[in-house]
């Protein structure tokens, strides 16, 4: 089959339903190997054993700014192809981007506490982050209170191509302004500057993360076509039931 | 395995995402079992979608 093929829903149900009991265990099995190597992993010699937080609060992270990618790519997909699939993956990555960033935003707190004192700062990277948290918030409000899923789908592209503006402003945040939170320290020019005792096990937890971010959105995405299914049902059965009291 | 002076944040940090994930996925699961029940008690009064029609006719159940 050719992936195109997959751009109708009908065969995109079919794979889904095939594959997703096979991502679900080889997720749940990176996510027992991820574990053990976080528990096997040595405390850092100026945090101690709160680096251990690092192992959620990093991957979280990286998928908060993915899961905004995953809306802009769709929204792309929306605004230029018109694809009912695309913003049914606009919809489905929402919730579950806005829960990442929800668990990178509290992690980051505890984080922060025994590390700089505080839960909180008014710093670029941390402010940027809370901001596209309220943007994840806002594609869901759109999204959930629209009643017919056409009229939201062209706002809430609109919404995720404006919101990807953040995404750069995230990343660089560290390096443009003076900020509390710490500099990039893996994805950057020169390698990364974390023992490998302490960074396989974060790509490890990373990898298992990104499994589930993807599990859980085309779980979501199956759930929405069959949403729609649903709701175009019920119109065609109003309709016949208005039609024969005519 | 000791967690330190700070074991508080890490535990709790790790109950925070384990429990926001399990509402994730508790999510998912609940709303595909209630989209396919919606969609069984349909299919059963006779309601089909055009695709799913031999002919494809407009209207009707």
């Amino acid at each position: 089959m050719a992936v195109i093929d997959l751009a109708n829903p009908t065969r995109f149900l079919n794979v889904v339903d095939r594959v997703l009991p096979w991502l679900a265990g080889v997720t749940a099995l990176v996510f027992a190997y991820g574990l053990y190597r976080v528990l096997g992993a040595p405390d850092d010699y100026q945090q101690g054993a709160t680096v251990k937080i690092m192992f959620i609060h990093v991957p979280a992270a990286w998928l908060s700014m993915m899961g905004w990618g995953v809306m802009t790519v769709a929204a792309l997909g929306t605004l230029v192809w018109r694809h009912p699939l695309a913003d049914v993956a606009g919809k489905a990555a929402a919730p579950v981007g806005a829960a990442f960033t929800f668990i990178c935003l509290i992690t980051g707190s505890l984080w922060g506490r025994p590390t700089w004192g505080t839960y909180w700062v008014w710093d670029a990277r941390l402010t940027s982050v809370l901001v596209l948290f309220l943007l994840y918030l806002g594609m869901l409000a759109l999204y959930w209170t629209a009643e017919d899923p056409g009229r939201s789908s062209r706002a809430a592209a609109i919404l995720a191509l404006v919101g990807a503006v953040n995404i750069p402003i995230i990343k660089f945040s560290v390096e443009w302004w003076n900020t509390l939170h710490q500099p990039a320290s893996i994805l950057r020019t020169g390698g990364s500057a974390i023992d490998p005792s302490i960074l396989w096990p974060l790509l490890v937890m990373a990898l298992a993360f990104t499994l589930l971010f993807f599990t859980l959105h085309l779980a979501a995405m199956r759930n929405e076509i069959l949403r729609r299914r649903v709701r175009t049902m019920q119109m065609m059965q109003a309709q016949h039931l208005a039609g024969a009291e005519t | 395995m000791t967690l330190g002076p700070h074991a508080d944040f890490i535990v709790a940090a790790y109950a925070v995402t384990v429990f926001v994930i399990a509402l994730l996925v508790a999510w998912v699961v609940l709303d595909y079992s209630a989209q396919r029940r919606v969609l069984g008690n349909l299919e059963e009064r006779g309601v089909t979608r055009r695709s799913q029609r031999p002919d494809g006719a407009k209207g009707g159940l």
